[in-house]
């Protein structure tokens, strides 16, 4: 049993009396521990499939099971219990509260979750330590660089320990240095055996990804692994 | 979410926007402190005169020639036609009723009172000896008029303090001969200052025995009986007495009206008690203007975070969590509003109290307990609509905005 495990999504936004097919009948499956790259001309779905695998959308027909668990039924608290504990989401542009510090930020999601604000402390410390952030606990997000505001970004969606990272884009507002920064933070986390799921536009950052989805108008046109993307 | 979060959150929310914040928190207070101000006039007016007519004595009994001034039209009125005089003798009579201690009669009129050189307008009080008593007037010269027949017109005066000193100056009066009208009369002694006072004003009054002031104002009926009773439980029956006895010497026809203290007291309360009520009503509708306020700030914040909000949700919080957020920041700003309206209001009645040193303007308990639930309920009402938006908000979409 994979991880995720997609079959025949089909997802569509009514505009007026057009329809625009943002997904249709992707099937794919992704094992724990993954490191997938969506890749795919503007407008060609990333980001809608993204939002289904993270549960912010609903599809329209098929199946999506998470952890053997048919997630599309569940009610909207259901589903936001399991973006609570088992995914995390980071953004092309950062998302960061910016009355908040850096590690309220980062504090987010262990306050949704009920911790205790004793227990927090430990963990958010850890978190800006292993981020290299600990000297910019109480800056606001508009103290910080683009890179560090990122790296707040990560911190928090890892708080939780989630099973999955899910990120669109995340290096497309940063500088090219910053961005491999950032890219090579988002790997290690994966090494440490999280799935991550990036979508991206930059070849290289694809091409660092093990495994490749590229996709056009909705439809998922191919599945590339790196060991057959390697051999030319 | 622990409560305690969802507090702390709001708290930062309502304290990253200080402008919006201030804002709110300035018309909250303002229809609070109006709630405040207006009621501490109210019913500072009610106490003011609640406390000049306490001051009477309590268990004062007040006749007044003609039937029911206040009573309405009772059936004894439609046979009546004008009334007879209220008489010295009459007045005399009500003291053999065995619940009433003492009585007074008062007859009043306006003359000219002349010494030496100087002329005034005067207002002529005619009365008895124990007046005196029965109003708790003291003497700050001489005495008062003497214990003699009530039909006695005898030729002394007592003068208001005011009155003296205008007289006088800085001469004696007491022993001095006055003129008032044509009489010529002996000045025996000088009231006490009173101060100011509902009704007359004893200071510039000049008080001479009851059958004097009859005969200087060609008249027999008397403006009132002061009648007191032998104690405030003795009240009732004392009323009842002196009714009796009036419908005696008046072949069984009632054409005095007898009123109490209490009857006086408590349609003064009552009026200026709804009065406070019906200002305290017209300071809540600028409560519910705040409150619309609250709302139109709210929806402006929910669109304001929009993002926030969709990130919030994609940190797993559930509708719930967002919901009581933000219900939780309209009820801190309301509630915040409340807190600096009380103190402006405060500050306000403790001006009142500064500018008019007689008024007790002290805003009632129900009044301040009515402002502060009113601004947090209309807050927290006006609140929910908002916070049901920002709930329902999609994340993705929300997540789009910027
Ligand atoms: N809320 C929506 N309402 C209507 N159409 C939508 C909506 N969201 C996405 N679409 C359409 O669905 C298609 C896929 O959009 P999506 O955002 O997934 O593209 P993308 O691959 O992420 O593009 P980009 O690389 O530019 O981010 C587009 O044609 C877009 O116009
Ligand atoms: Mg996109």
């Amino acid at each position: 049993m994979a991880q995720i495990e997609l079959s025949d999504i089909e997802r569509v936004f009514k505009l007026g009396d057009s329809e625009v097919h943002a997904l249709h009948a992707v099937t794919v499956a992704i094992e724990a521990g993954e490191y997938v790259a969506v890749m795919g001309p503007s407008g060609s779905g990333k980001s809608t499939l993204l939002n289904l695998l993270g549960l912010l959308d609903r599809p329209n027909g098929g199946t999506y099971r998470l952890e053997g668990r048919d997630v599309t039924t569940l009610t909207a608290d259901e589903q936001a219990e399991v973006r609570r504990n088992r995914i995390g989401f980071v953004f092309q542009s950062f998302h960061l509260v910016p009355r908040l510090t850096a590690a309220e930020n980062i504090a987010l999601p262990l306050m949704l979750a009920g911790v205790p604000l004793a227990e927090r402390a430990p963990r958010v410390a850890e978190a800006l330590k292993n981020f290299g952030l600990d000297t910019r606990a109480d800056h606001r997000p508009d103290e910080l660089s683009g890179g560090q505001r990122q790296r707040v970004a990560i911190a928090r969606a890892t708080i939780m320990r989630p099973a999955m990272i899910l990120a669109d884009e995340p290096t497309g507002n940063l500088d090219r240095a910053t961005g491999q920064d950032v890219t090579a933070l988002l790997e290690s986390l994966n090494a440490s055996g999280v799935t991550l799921i990036v979508v991206t536009h930059d070849p290289v950052m694809g091409g660092r990804a093990r495994r490749r989805l590229m996709m056009e108008d909705g439809a998922l046109v191919a599945d590339l692994r790196a060991d057959a993307a390697s051999t030319p | 979410m622990t409560p305690a979060d969802t507090l702390r959150f709001a708290t930062r929310a309502a304290t990253g926007y200080p402008l919006r914040t201030a804002l709110m928190v300035l018309a909250m207070s303002i229809g609070v402190a109006a709630v405040v101000v207006l009621t501490a006039l109210g019913d500072g007016a009610r106490r003011y005169v609640v406390n000049e007519f306490s001051a009477l004595g309590s268990n004062l009994i007040i006749v007044l020639p003609g039937r029911s001034e206040t009573g309405g039209v009772g059936l004894g009125s439609l046979f009546t036609s004008t009334p007879r005089d209220l008489t010295v003798r009459d007045a005399a009579a009500l003291l053999r009723a065995p619940d009433v201690q003492r009585i007074t009669p008062l007859t009043l009129g306006n003359s000219e009172i002349a010494y030496g050189g100087r002329l005034r307008e005067v207002l002529v009080l005619g009365t008895s000896a124990d007046y005196l008593g029965i109003r708790g007037y003291r003497m700050a010269l001489g005495r008062f008029l003497p214990r003699e027949d009530l039909e006695r017109a005898s030729s002394v005066a007592v003068l208001g303090a005011t009155l003296r000193d205008e007289l006088f100056g800085i001469e004696p009066a007491v022993g001095r001969m006055i003129r008032i009208g044509d009489r010529r009369l002996r000045v025996i002694g000088v009231l006490e200052k009173s101060g100011q006072g509902l009704g007359m004003n004893t200071d510039e009054l000049v008080v001479v025995p009851v059958a004097t002031a009859q005969a200087m104002f060609n008249t027999n009926t008397l403006f009132r009986v002061m009648v007191e009773a032998r104690s405030r439980d003795a009240l009732a029956s004392a009323q009842r007495q002196v009714e009796d006895i009036m419908r005696t010497r008046r072949d069984g026809e009632l054409d005095i009206t007898v009123i109490t203290q209490d009857a006086v007291l408590g349609t003064f309360d009552r009026i200026l008690g709804a009065l406070t009520f019906a200002v305290a009503g017209i300071a809540a509708i600028s409560l519910a203007v705040a409150g619309i306020l609250v709302m139109n700030v709210m929806l402006v914040a929910v669109t304001q975070r929009t993002a926030e909000i969709g990130l919030l949700k994609a940190l797993g919080a559930t509708g719930r969590n967002i919901r009581l957020a933000f219900l939780a920041e309209a009820a801190l700003l309301s509630l915040a509003g409340a807190l600096a309206g009380l103190a402006l209001g405060h500050l306000g009645a403790w001006g009142l109290r500064l500018a008019f040193p007689v008024l007790p303007a002290w805003p009632p308990d129900w009044a301040v307990y009515a402002g502060l639930g009113t601004a947090i309920v209309t807050g927290v009402l006006f609140g929910v609509m908002p916070a049901r938006r920002a709930a329902r908000l999609d994340p993705v979409q929300a997540l789009a905005k910027r």
